[in-house]
């Protein structure tokens, strides 16, 4: 018996970042900004994406939301609140969504083009870890932390804080009750990925949307770059 | 945890790999597969190691080992012009000058690097 080495080179999730290829392809055909928010079960991506979609559309945008979740449609039903079209993705057990899922919500989506919309948002499952391994295909990750969570959040999970394109502070309204250090939260942040830009926010307060606002008004124009 | 399903992936695409190679025997059995990770790449070898047992059952890879070879993050200094290795994930900054840095060159892997197959005695 003869025994040998077989050389391979393959990545490991090729067929999601073909996936996640095709769909960046399509999102740019289509002019829409699409954006994949991550963060840890209980920071607030719900009501941040809610107040954000309101916003968004009060001026009058094209919005629409995925919204991840292991179980029930819960998140779906509170975001269709703001009036803009929200479909559920339920994993069944699965910890992160993947570009196949994606895809396959993009499709028979009633009422829904990517053509037809300015914004799509990805509201990923809760989970710190699992999503920074597969692409979406969007323009812009953002990680969510919130003031209740402890700054040295971004050292403890550094592959994602790193993998992110910006990245936002919720519940600042509770920061001080909560003993919140503002300073060592962004030092950390900045420690691991140098030069993010970080948004400070509130979704009950509504401090800091006006900042996230305009970055995507920004990304909006340099959009398909 | 999304080890389960990394390591499923690989054993799929190891046996795909192994039936399309064009002169493998059949009985073809795989000894050892090796893995290129980054320090990055938020999958820790042991729960990679832990799975490969059951999901490589019943599959050409039974009883084969996982080499996991963990590769460091590499971040590219422009003020000193040069690649730096770091020696953990907590601090993006040049070792050599600390200069914050988020070029990175490497880290992020999560690749099949090699196979080592052991052929069959009935040739096809």
């Amino acid at each position: 018996m003869t025994t040998r080495i077989v050389e391979l080179r393959r990545g490991i999730l090729k067929k999601n970042d073909e996936l996640a290829a095709a769909l960046r392809a399509s999102y740019t055909a289509a002019g829409v900004l699409v954006l994949n928010l991550v963060s840890s079960p209980g920071t607030g991506k719900t009501a941040f994406l809610e107040r954000t979609l309101k916003e968004l559309k009060a001026k009058g945008l094209r919005v629409a939301a995925l919204v991840g979740d292991l179980e029930t449609d819960n998140d779906a039903r509170r975001l269709a609140s703001s009036g803009a079209p929200v479909r559920q993705i339920n994993t069944h057990g699965i910890c992160h969504l993947d570009a196949e899922m994606i895809g396959k919500h993009l499709d028979g989506w009633e009422g829904v083009t990517l053509g037809g919309l300015d914004y799509l948002f990805i509201e990923n499952v809760g989970n710190l870890v699992c999503p920074s391994s597969y692409d979406l295909g969007e323009k812009i990750r953002v990680a969510l932390l919130s003031v209740t969570e402890g700054e040295d959040k971004p050292l403890k999970y550094p592959t994602l804080f790193n993998s992110a394109d910006a990245a936002v502070i919720t519940k600042i309204d509770i920061a001080e009750p909560c003993g919140f250090d503002r300073e060592l939260a962004l030092r950390n942040i900045n420690e691991i990925r140098p030069g993010i830009r970080i948004f400070e926010t509130s979704a009950k307060t509504g401090a800091g949307m006006e900042e996230w606002l305009a970055y995507l008004a920004e990304e909006r124009v340099g959009r398909g770059r | 945890m999304h080890e389960l399903s990394i390591v499923s992936s690989i054993v799929e695409t190891v046996t795909e790999t192994l039936a399309a190679l064009p002169d493998t025997s059949r009985g073809a059995r795989v000894l050892e597969v090796r893995l290129r990770v980054g320090a990055l790449a938020s999958v820790i070898p042991e729960s990679l190691e832990f799975c490969w047992g059951i999901a490589s059952e019943g599959t050409p890879l039974e009883g084969s080992k996982l080499v996991v070879n963990v590769l460091p993050v590499v971040i590219h200094c422009v003020p000193c012009g040069q690649d730096a290795e770091l020696e953990g994930v907590q601090s993006f900054r040049c070792p050599r000058c600390g200069e914050p840095c988020s070029d990175m060159r490497q880290g992020r892997e999560l690749e099949i690097d090699s196979i080592e197959i052991e052929d069959g005695e009935e040739k096809l």
